[in-house]
């Protein structure tokens, strides 16, 4: 298996697991943010979703139990590429003015750790209940857990808004660069394909409306409480 | 006549001379290649090749090269090709065909045995370039292409787009790679060669500078390889590099080994001309754009300074097409040179200092269209625009023969050893293949084969003659003795603390060379120049500024060392020139010629001449090598 | 024109350098940007003072010698232009500009602008090359390479191995150049016998020289001067992985004989 250590270890098979890590979490943002567009349906749509989620302990528990792996083999990863990229320049320009890399690529260290962070604040906010606990555990009429309200209660709320803006927002530029990078990490992209480069800048318009879209219905009032 | 100027020419038919000379030639046998050890100054094609094949073969060899990785060599800088006798096209074309049209495009001043060898040789180093990896031009079907060049009916030139040299320099450098990785060759990129040893009048080793550390050592070997390069920039503008220089042939040469035919230079007709007194180099315009470019300047001299599109064609002199009408714009590369230089001084010349002509596409864009012609040359108008600002689609492109090629150097025999034993020289840096004109792509050829395919032959009959001894230690007090000289000489440059320029030096000695030792050379030209070079180099060791001591990386010192050899040697070269009264290739002596054209005289200079250097305060003394054609019978050139 | 240049200056590899700042008077629009320098240097000798060092040799933008960062941009950022070859009519009269060395770890400066590019010399020598000994080879034409293919491999072959991608790439990465290599070869049937060797020795040397890593910017590619795609780091990608985790025979036996 020193083969295998040795590739991880080399920059192209570093770039690889970038590539690979990423490419799992992105699949997983866009499953997440299409159950998240099941709030346009109402509260017992987006309860029965949520409920049929947590059920499913077999697949939730393996399912977490990846993701959390992945994202740590993806910040690993990631700190330990920009260590050696910095020591690969220990002495900067006095100017350096870039020409093709865009505002997204040139902060993926910057916007990784605000998504980390962020990673951190939603669980504490939707999974553990930290951070609006009086919203959290609201039973809905079938006894199930009531996301539905959850969800709304929280946006209502400007200043929460504003943090997922943000957020969502920062999350979308990582990924614009970041899924456009795959085909090439991994040697698939080809001039005869020159559209796989539009696949990240897509993405990251797709992600982030799909992801903003139910909360800003809520501060718009399109989507509320139920009954009300 | 002191030194040895015996050729070893093998004996027998000129087909079977290289056959018989490699099967008579001793061998050394693989056990021991590896106790011999092998100095390689240069990383070019020819020094490159030779570095690479040698340890191939199993000696231990140590390559030095002033730039800072081999694969930088000026070689890099060739454009259109490299010639080779394999008559792919079904042309007509054969090794003899080759040697043929060489020996006439060289205007019988070189050495019909060496010709022949190369033409034979040239068919090998195709193969050889393509199981590397150069990446030549290919046909859809998958076999190489081949365009034509000047001075030949067939078409057998080898390219990789305009970067052939490039590309076989790229090839040369990765066989040299591989055998570094092997631990065969010792590499050492920024280092210079100040001086040849000899003990017992054998090559025994050099003496090098580090030239980032300034630290002096000595290296000893069994032999020594020069493949330096020509000496172009004796007229500080050239289309060589900047860092080509005649130094390490120069010191050989002072060492005993002898120069020959240091006059012989080739100008360029097609280089984008000087626009001011800024300009450090001078980039050469492929020969091929004289294919749909007309050639010409104003009538009257009132109209130079008009722009060209005001001046119609009843006011145009093309003056090729008048004077050589059956072979215009393409006449070859001397007498097209010539030409331009007659029409300049003639007042009528055009751009700045009245330096340059016309080479003109309207009439070519007219007739095939603009996109027709981008297709043919659009990487060459590009080029031309990025350097002039002049888009040559709309304005004519402004031309001016340029100093490109030394077919003189450092006397060979057969074997390619000079008249010291143990001293061999390949490529430009040699004199034997190219006469007094070399035809194009020929160039590329003659490296390779030399590096490729004759010295290690050659170097392996030196070797075996020599017995199974150890190299002399570099401890030895020749190496001594070289080590104190050069340092000496370092110290001496940087302690004339002068207020002048290295380059105001180099600039003077060029502007000499090109009015008097040019184009066209006069005997009151040369005389002049013959009292102004030993004036200049007086003032040199005088007021040169070379500041910052010998112990760093001294770029100014090492340039002073070189613009010091260069004083030196463009006196020999005026000598040469002088002696040389008659005109062959691109020696173009003004009181030898008929209607015009270059006169040679056969009867007195059927000869190589070869400087033996008499020390610093006598005059050169001169041998010569009678040179015989067998094979092909002496004729005067015609283009008319 | 006249013109303000702010010009590393480093007496040698441990010297910590710095920015110095100079006028330079009267300097011919046509002149290259090197011989701005040149006129620079000849006012410095004329003050008694030391010229600046800065590699250059063929000055036609071939040799790959001349290596500067110009405002930031290796060789100053105009498309397939090298220093040598970028003139003064691209400036302004009276305008600033910065001139700096290569910045990298694996390219030490050894004076002022000059830098120690041997890293890559070292990565060729790993493995850039196809092993035919002189005298080995077969006919020209003996094995046929449909034309696309011998221009693509041109294409990479082009590289005049300058450096200016690493200079260009936010990371120091030499992955443009070590991939040009690879693609320049692997386009060809001559480099087939040694492929998956050749990829694996040359990307591990490339890491051993203490080069960055590649995050996709493509600064390499608006740096080049001679137009190299970024097409040939996915080349090289796919080469390195498929080298590194698949089989290949020349292992088994190596193991088998162990």
């Amino acid at each position: 298996m020193s083969w295998f250590v040795g590739y991880v270890r080399s920059s192209v098979g570093a770039k690889t697991i970038m590539a690979v890590t990423g490419l799992l979490m992105v699949l997983f943002a866009i499953v997440h943010m299409i159950g998240h567009l099941q709030m346009f349906g109402g509260q017992d749509m987006y309860n029965a979703y949520a409920s049929f989620l947590q059920s499913l302990w077999e697949v939730k528990w393996p399912t977490r139990a990846g993701l959390i792996a992945v994202f740590v083999i993806h910040l690993v990863s990631a700190i330990r590429l920009v260590m050696m990229n910095r020591a690969a320049r220990p002495v900067k320009y006095a100017k350096y003015t870039p020409a093709r890399s865009t505002i997204a690529g040139r902060t993926m260290a910057l916007t990784g750790l605000v998504i980390l962070a962020f990673v951190f604040f939603h669980l504490a906010h939707f999974t553990f209940g930290g951070v609006q606990p009086e919203y959290f555990h609201l039973p809905d009429g079938h006894g199930r857990h009531d996301a539905y309200t959850m969800f709304v209660r929280a946006f209502q709320n400007p200043a929460m808004y504003g943090i997922y803006f943000a957020a969502i927002l920062l999350l979308s530029m990582h990924l614009a660069h970041g899924a456009s990078s795959w085909m090439q990490t991994l040697g698939l992209r080809h001039p005869k394909y020159p559209w796989t480069d539009k696949v990240g800048p897509a993405l990251m318009v797709i992600l982030f409306i799909g992801y903003m879209a139910p909360p800003t219905a809520v501060l718009l009032n399109v989507i509320k409480l139920p009954g009300a | 006549m002191t030194i040895n100027l015996d050729a070893r020419i093998p004996t027998g038919p000129i087909e079977q001379k290289w056959t018989k000379s490699k099967f008579d030639m001793k061998l050394v046998n693989p056990a021991n290649k590896r106790k011999y050890k092998i100095i390689v100054i240069g990383s070019g094609l020819a020094g490159g090749a030779a570095a690479a094949t040698l340890a191939e073969l199993g000696y231990n060899v140590a390559c030095f090269c002033f730039q800072d990785s081999p694969r930088r060599a000026h070689s890099i800088a060739a454009q259109g090709g490299i010639n080779a006798a394999k008559n792919y096209q079904n042309d007509g074309d054969s090794v003899h065909r080759l040697f043929y049209d060489t020996v006439k495009g060289g205007d019988f001043r070189s050495r019909e045995a060496n010709v022949h060898r190369l033409a034979e040789e040239s068919v090998n180093i195709i193969d050889q370039c393509v199981a590397q990896g150069v990446p030549f031009a290919r046909e859809y079907g998958g076999t190489l292409a081949n365009r034509s060049f000047g001075g030949a009916q067939v078409s057998r030139t080898f390219y990789a787009r305009g970067q052939t040299g490039q590309q076989l320099l790229l090839g040369v450098y990765a066989g040299l790679s591989r055998q570094i990785q092997a631990g065969r060759v010792t590499m050492f990129p920024r280092t210079e060669m100040l001086d040849l040893v000899t003990v017992d009048g054998k090559a025994v080793g050099v003496v090098i500078r580090d030239l980032v550390t300034g630290a002096i050592s000595s290296h000893a070997a069994h032999a020594v390889v020069l493949a330096t390069g020509g000496y172009g920039n004796v007229f500080f503008l050239s289309t060589n590099a900047k860092g080509s220089n005649v130094t390490a042939t120069y010191r050989a040469y002072k060492r005993g080994a002898g120069f020959a035919n240091p006059c012989f230079t080739q100008i360029h007709p097609t280089c984008i001309p000087q626009s001011g007194d800024f300009q450090s180099k001078l980039t050469l315009m492929s020969e091929s754009l004289r294919n749909d470019g007309r050639v010409w300047v104003p009538k009257a001299k009132a109209d130079v300074g008009k722009r060209a599109a005001d001046i119609g064609d009843d006011n145009r002199d093309y003056y090729l097409e008048r004077k050589y009408p059956s072979y215009g714009n393409l006449c070859p590369r001397d007498i097209a040179s010539r030409a331009a230089k007659e029409q300049c001084d003639d007042g009528r010349g055009v751009g700045p200092g009245g330096r340059g002509v016309y080479l003109d596409f309207r009439d070519a864009i007219k007739r095939d269209g603009q996109a027709k012609i981008a297709e043919k040359y659009g990487n060459l108008f590009e080029m031309y625009e990025r350097i002039t600002g002049d888009d040559p689609y709309k304005v004519p492109m402004r031309i001016y023969p340029a100093v490109h090629y030394t077919m003189g150097g450092l006397w060979v025999d057969y074997h390619l050893m000079s008249n010291v034993p143990g001293l061999f020289v390949a490529g430009e840096a040699n004199f034997s293949d190219h006469g007094a004109n070399r035809l194009g792509a020929a160039a590329l050829m003659q490296g390779l084969a030399d590096g490729y395919f004759i010295l290690p032959y050659t170097m392996g009959n030196y070797l075996a003659g020599l017995g199974l001894g150890p190299a002399v230690s570099n401890t030895h007090a020749a190496f001594k003795d070289a080590e104190r000289a050069v340092k000496t000489k370092l110290d001496t440059i940087c302690a004339v603390d002068g207020k002048h320029s290295v380059d105001s030096f180099h600039r003077e000695l060029g502007n000499i060379m090109w009015e008097k030792c040019g184009m066209a050379r006069t005997k009151e030209s040369l005389t002049e120049a013959l009292e102004a070079i030993p004036k200049l180099r007086e003032r040199f060791w005088k007021e040169v500024s070379v500041k910052g001591g010998q112990d760093s990386f001294n770029q100014t010192l090492e340039k002073a060392g070189r613009v010091a050899d260069f004083l030196e040697f463009g006196e020999m070269m005026c000598k040469d020139a002088l002696v040389r009264e008659e005109s062959c290739g691109g020696h173009f002596r003004v009181e030898h010629q008929a209607d015009g054209e270059a006169l040679r005289d056969d009867t007195n200079f059927c000869h190589a001449a070869v400087w033996e250097y008499q020390g610093d305060n006598n005059a050169p003394a001169l041998n010569k090598e009678p040179l015989t054609f067998e094979n092909v019978k002496l004729a005067t050139r015609s283009y008319k | 024109m006249n013109l303000t240049v702010h010009v590393w200056r480093q007496k040698n590899g441990k010297d910590a350098g710095r920015m110095v700042t100079y006028q330079v008077k009267g300097v011919n629009e046509h002149a290259s940007f090197l011989e701005m320098l040149d006129v620079l240097n000849e006012q410095l000798v004329a003050k008694g003072e030391e010229a600046i060092a800065f590699d250059h040799d063929c000055r036609e933008g071939i040799c790959g010698m001349c290596s500067l960062v110009i405002n930031g941009r290796p060789h100053g950022g105009h498309e397939r232009t090298t220093t040598c070859q970028l003139h003064m009519r691209h400036f302004k009269d009276g305008q600033e500009i910065w001139v700096e060395p290569w910045r990298a770890g694996a390219f030490p400066v050894i004076r002022d602008l000059c830098v120690d590019r041997r890293a890559f010399d070292k990565i060729i020598a790993a493995g850039g090359y196809i092993s035919a000994n002189a005298g080995s080879a077969p006919d020209g034409n003996a094995v046929p390479v449909p034309k696309e293919q011998a221009d693509r491999a041109m294409d990479a072959a082009a590289c005049i191995g300058c450096g200016a991608c690493v200079a260009a790439c936010p990371n120091g990465s030499a992955m443009l150049f070590v991939a040009a290599k690879l693609a320049h070869m692997h386009m060809l049937p001559q480099g087939q016998p040694e492929r998956a060797k050749r990829t694996e020795a040359m990307v591990t040397a490339m890491d051993a020289a203490g080069f960055g890593n590649c995050s996709n910017h493509y600064e390499c590619e608006a740096a080049c001067p001679k137009d190299i795609s970024r097409d040939v780091i996915a080349m090289m990608n796919r080469d390195y992985t498929k080298a590194s985790l698949g089989h290949r025979e020349e292992e088994s036996k190596a193991e088998g004989a162990g």
